[in-house]
């Protein structure tokens, strides 16, 4: 019985991996085969597998998990500008800086529960934010954001104009002009920086794979149904509570670390609560509690943002030509409200219709499709809820 | 058990067969996307695109709408279409009314949300869906640096919009940016004597400033200026973009013992501020035996158009006034006034000239490719344009001319008149060396993307 | 001295609006047992009554002028509101007036938006977990402002107080001081007035009317009111209509403060969430307070002597506040035992 679940583990891993690796083609049809685009499938699919881990399992709902994103980019640029553009130091560091951030915040929070811990995770990444953009300034550039620049050839003095890399300096790596970041001269950009990406993707999904299957992902779980119980049987939940939380923090800061990868610049809005709120949008929207879903659900957010948003009313009335004009005229000012700039109020809607309706997500929707063309094979279906 | 041992045997193909993709799909993917290309998003067909990030949310989204309102009449012009504007009065020009090198003007717009972030995001989706060969925009100099040096990375030309900080063409410069518009040195140099003739040498100057790299070195050139000519400051006090109610910013003023404000602020942002100002009775107040005064260093017609009666006497300097008398201002106004219903403010006149300009360096190196356009613009002397003899200097593709210092009109005689020139300050009085603000150019990217 | 008197004036001002916020978010909280997130957009639904308001009566009439040319050699247009074409000088009044007069439109909206939104949507998430309740009202905002963007535009719209108002008010002589050391904006002054009424209003209707006693016994013990025959649930109807009420009064004034735009709600949701916090979820009374609180506390936090001791404290003032307070005092400055102690 556990063996066969093992064995189904590694098939949908291997499909999933299958599936990431090969996007630039498959999603290449829908308009989505671009590196930009495909980069924040998989850095926002990363951000929101690690938010699940809290919020799908312990039923915690954070509103402030965009700080720790946000420290992660910071910690990684400040890596390209200290030590080496080679991408390993930066995404290293920048796990560990935001892991640090997100136990100190999280030891914090968590003596709370419920909507004093949203509302406590909610004013620490607004503190974050604000100083972030003000004191601040010397660590983040504030407005400006912090960027990569050129290596000092003299004396150095303002380390937010003047480079240094220390190690690319001692193994005397020349540079010329502003330096892209690297695997061991491998340059990092484009589709190189989303294989990088992708590959990290899947090393998360897999690590949040053996959370879900592992006993403490169950003691997270059993945290969320009853968290009581769990008290009484002599159980003291929140150091549990205190590693989904930093975990999660940890993915985050990956997430900010590829971004800085990708595009080496960090900016201070990228910790603003409503990006934290993105998040939960996207974990929502695919399926909290799921494996897939939160990746999902960051899919379809950022193909809407990138895809969706660039729809216009022209683009709406040469689809709709073939009816007559004044029925084509009024069904373009309405859909028009839902596509462009107005895509938002579609995610919006969406979002909505899903939590009143199908709380699981868009997993949920699925599997309810699956479950009402294979009627006949009930007990299947019922697995693989439980699975996906 | 038969059944189960059919569903393995599936399971198996899937497995093998995903992990075939898995291997040969990044493999292909490679070999199609290596088809050759000379220089990143070197056009093929018939048509060129060019791409214009401008503001169209956030505090700097007035000057953003009327950035692309310039930029679609540009791409008129260039095309042949329409009277021609300025087109007419530029000189030396190689442009021949077809597009560009034979190939027709389209292009692509986004919104910067006047972040960093967003700004770049949306010059990517430019550059590598849209396949971009230039982007143009700006309104806030943080964006406008981000961007550039987006570009220098990709590969593609920027042509800078309003950007007004010092950083753009200074320590942050990049061979791929370049720069039409005047900074806020220049500004400093123009406004310095013109306030010390106006309010005297014995001032002392509060400054609020927008917490980023537009505002850092516009009070820095206004300090330095300003004290240049006696002046005290008293305070600078940094405020985050986009702050909407700034009482508690003005409040601490009126007790600092200052009796001038200097609003280092952009856009909306100056717009409330200077409205909130005249609410708390600044304007009328007498301190140190002084009237106190306010100064806004960079001035545009859609502030003062937004501050209203706020605006009135107040002196501040600018790029380009839709009133100046030349045939090339007269012609720029006729055919934008003729289009929109409204006069061009300064940000639309900088975008439209930079698209001109290289629209013209494209034709004078007979390509696309920035190893011949770049030098094409480096050291490019023109007039014609509205600001007079103008040069795109060679060590940091800043353009060098006249600056306006203005002043809110008293008595307007429309909507639309609202700012006075005071001085002509030439170029002469506001040209520096290129190396006091460091930065390095770099090189020339030709890399295909 | 007069400094700190002008910060305390601008604490009160910006209490004032944390005030009312933070009352209606209360109300619905502490009667429903609903975490509003979609209450910042009801402000913002406020402020937007007074803009669309204001464009209304400024719709204008458009004559060419064919004797006058712009620069362009078009005829110079000539616009005047169709208000005061019709009206004359009350028209003029009327726009001059708009932000006033907006209450009157104001309340009956904000009441039928508010129990459409109850009887709708949330009457639904009653008995799902507190989380449920913040995602969907938190979906509900996204798509109420969304709403407004697209008929608005995404910038902000200035609506100026009436001209009398535009000036500003020399406070100091009521002190005895000399004239013109502490002047305050007319409109901020009168904004602080009219908070004070409405809390007065809202806590003497909740106080004095037979209506408002039942919904308070609502609030202490929902079941033992039910059981006594009386109708609760629709009383809680109009309450939430109420909240929404306050909130889009709250929003309306604001606006020649600060021009809204539809983001306007998401930038003060967090705000009167810290502030029912600090105030005590549920506690009506301890709303008010906290929201006059913070507001002093974030204006002396930005006075430059006390940002010279600690650098950044005005930015992040009030969630340090929430923080202690929550942790050492979870039930907030008044807040009753048992409200939402999980």
């Amino acid at each position: 019985m556990f063996k066969r679940n093992a064995r189904q583990d590694l098939i949908f891993f291997l499909v999933f991996s299958a599936f990431v690796l090969s996007m630039p083609v498959l999603l290449a049809p829908i308009g989505a085969g671009y590196p930009d685009l495909l980069q924040k499938f998989a850095i926002y699919g990363l951000f929101a597998i690690g938010f699940n881990i809290l919020f799908g399992l312990t039923g915690y709902l954070s509103f402030g998990h965009a700080a720790f994103l946000g420290v992660g980019s910071y910690a990684a640029v400040w890596m390209f500008k200290l030590l080496t553009m080679n991408v390993i130091p930066a995404i290293v560091f920048a796990v560990i800086i935001s892991g640090l951030f997100a136990l100190a915040i999280g030891y914090v929070s968590l003596k709370r529960s419920g909507i004093y811990f949203s509302i406590l995770t909610l004013a620490f990444a607004e503190m974050s934010y604000k100083l972030a953009y003000s004191v601040l300034t010397p660590l983040t550039n504030g407005e400006t954001g912090l960027q990569v620049k050129l290596r000092a050839s003299g004396p150095v003095t303002d380390l937010i104009n003047q480079d240094v890399r220390v190690l690319d300096a001692a193994m005397g790596i020349e540079e010329n002009g502003i330096p892209a970041p690297s695997l061991f001269g491998l340059e990092i950009t484009g589709w190189q920086a989303f294989y990088l990406c992708a590959v990290m993707l899947i090393a998360g999904f897999y690590i949040a794979m053996r959370i879900n299957r592992s006993s403490f992902g169950m003691m997270l779980r059993a945290i969320k149904s009853n968290q009581n119980r769990l008290n009484y049987t002599g159980v003291y939940p929140r150091p549990y509570l205190l590693a989904a939380f930093t975990i999660s923090g940890m993915y985050a800061g990956l997430a900010g670390a590829l971004l800085a990868v990708t595009d080496p610049l960090a900016g201070a809005e990228r910790m603003q609560w409503t990006a934290s709120g993105e998040v939960v949008l996207m974990t929502i929207l695919g399926g909290a509690g799921t494996l897939l879903g939160p990746f999902l659900g960051a899919a379809v957010i950022k193909y809407f943002e990138n895809i969706f948003s660039a729809i216009n009313e022209n683009s709406l009335h040469a689809v709709l030509s073939f009816l007559p004009d004044p029925v084509e005229n009024a069904l373009v000012s309405v859909l028009s409200m839902f596509v462009g700039e107005g895509w938002h109020l579609t995610l919006g809607l969406l979002f909505m219709l899903i939590v009143i309706f199908l709380p699981g997500g868009l997993i949920e929707g699925f599997n309810r499709l699956i479950g009402l063309f294979t009627r006949s094979r009930k007990q299947t279906t019922g697995e693989n809820r439980e699975e996906a | 058990m038969s059944e189960k041992k059919l569903i393995v045997n599936r399971r198996q193909i899937i497995r093998g067969a995903a992990g075939g993709a898995a291997l040969a799909v990044p493999i292909l993917h490679y070999i199609k996307d290596a088809h050759a290309e000379e220089y990143c998003n070197m056009p093929k067909g018939k048509e060129v695109v060019l791409g214009f990030n401008v503001p169209q949310t956030g505090p700097y989204a007035d000057e953003g709408a009327d950035e692309l309102r310039a930029f679609k009449l540009a791409v008129k012009h260039l095309n042949g279409e329409g009277d021609g504007g300025m087109l007419n009065t530029f000189k030396p020009s190689s442009l021949k009314g077809n597009g560009i090198l034979g190939k027709k003007v389209t292009f692509v717009t986004g919104d910067t949300q006047t972040k960093s972030d967003a700004a770049r995001a949306s010059a990517k989706r430019m550059i590598e869906k849209d396949k971009a060969i230039m982007i143009s925009g700006g309104s806030s100099s943080g964006v406008a640096i981000a961007v550039q040096s987006l570009c220098q990375d990709a590969g593609v030309i920027f042509m800078a919009g309003l950007t007004h900080s010092n950083d753009t063409t200074g320590k942050d410069k990049r061979r791929h940016g370049f720069r039409h518009f005047f900074n806020a040195y220049m500004s400093g140099a123009a406004l310095g004597p013109v306030l010390a003739k106006a309010y005297g040498k014995d001032r002392r100057a509060y400054h609020i400033t927008a917490d980023y790299t537009w505002g850092w070195t516009q009070e820095e050139s206004m300090k330095k200026f300003t004290e240049k000519e006696g002046w005290q400051t008293v305070k600078t006090v940094r405020v985050p973009l986009g702050a909407g109610d700034y009482s508690q910013y003005l409040t601490p003023v009126l007790s600092s013992g200052a009796d001038v404000l200097i609003l280092n602020l952009y856009g909306k942002d100056m717009v409330n501020a200077l409205t909130q100002a005249v609410q708390f009775g600044m304007r009328d107040k007498v301190v140190n035996g002084k009237n106190f005064e306010i100064v806004v260093p960079l001035f545009s017609r859609l502030m003062a158009q937004g501050a209203g009666e706020a605006i009135k006497g107040i002196y501040g300097s600018v790029n380009w006034n839709w009133q100046l008398q030349d045939e090339a201002t007269k012609a720029f106004v006729k055919s934008f006034g003729q289009e929109y219903g409204f006069p061009p403010s300064m940000a639309a006149h900088t975008c439209y000239v930079q698209t001109i300009l290289y629209a013209n360096a494209c034709e004078m190196a007979g390509t696309f490719s920035p190893a011949g356009v770049i030098p094409a613009l480096e050291g490019f002397k023109f007039d014609g344009l509205g600001n007079g003899p103008t040069e795109y200097r060679a060590a940091d593709h800043q353009c060098f001319k006249d600056v306006l210092v203005v002043k809110g009109n008293e008595k307007p005689t429309s909507k639309f008149d609202l700012l006075s020139v005071v001085e002509l300050t030439p170029r002469s009085k506001v040209e520096y060396d290129p190396k006091i603000f460091g930065g390095e150019l770099g090189p020339i990217n030709t890399k295909p993307c | 001295m007069d400094a700190i008197l002008l910060q305390v004036l601008n604490g009160l001002d910006k209490g004032g609006a944390y005030a009312l916020i933070a009352l209606g978010l209360t109300l619905a909280f502490g009667t429903l047992g609903i975490v509003n997130f979609a209450h910042g957009a009801l402000f913002m639904l406020g402020a937007f009554c007074a803009v669309a308001l204001n464009k209304l009566l400024t719709l204008e009439k458009v004559t060419l002028d064919p004797t006058q040319k712009t620069p362009w050699g078009a005829p110079l247009e000539i616009r005047t509101p169709y208000v005061e074409a019709w009206l004359g000088d009350f028209g003029k009044f009327l726009v001059d007036w708009s932000v006033p007069i907006s209450i009157l439109v104001v309340v009956p909206v904000m009441l039928l938006i508010g129990i459409a939104m109850e009887r709708g949507l949330i009457r639904h998430f009653y008995k799902r977990p507190h989380a449920d309740q913040i995602l969907v009202t938190f979906g509900l905002a996204i798509v109420l402002q969304e709403i407004v963007k697209h008929f608005f535009g995404a910038n902000p719209i200035p609506v100026p107080a009436p001209a009398i108002f535009a000036g500003s008010a020399d406070v100091g002589a009521l002190f005895g001081l000399p004239p013109n050391t502490i002047v305050y904006p007319w409109w901020r002054l009168i904004y602080f007035l009219f908070a004070l009424v409405v809390i007065g209003i809202v806590f003497a209707f909740l106080q004095l009317t037979t209506f408002g006693m039942v919904v308070r016994a609502g609030m202490r013990d929902r079941e033992t009111v039910g059981l006594l025959g009386i109708n609760i649930e629709r009383r809680f109807t109009i309450v939430f209509g109420i909240a929404a009420i306050v909130a889009g009064l709250a929003g309306a004034m604001y606006t020649p403060v600060l021009p809204p735009n539809y983001h306007i709600g998401m930038d003060f949701l967090v705000l009167s969430f810290v502030v029912v916090v600090v105030g005590g979820m549920g506690s009506l009374g301890g709303a008010v307070l906290a929201g006059f609180l913070l507001g002093i506390l974030q204006s002396f936090a930005s006075m430059n002597e006390v940002k010279a001791i600690i650098p950044g404290i005005d930015q992040i003032i009030i969630y340090l506040v929430a923080v202690v307070i929550l942790l050492t005092r979870p039930r907030g400055l008044m807040g009753r035992k048992g409200v939402m102690e999980d």
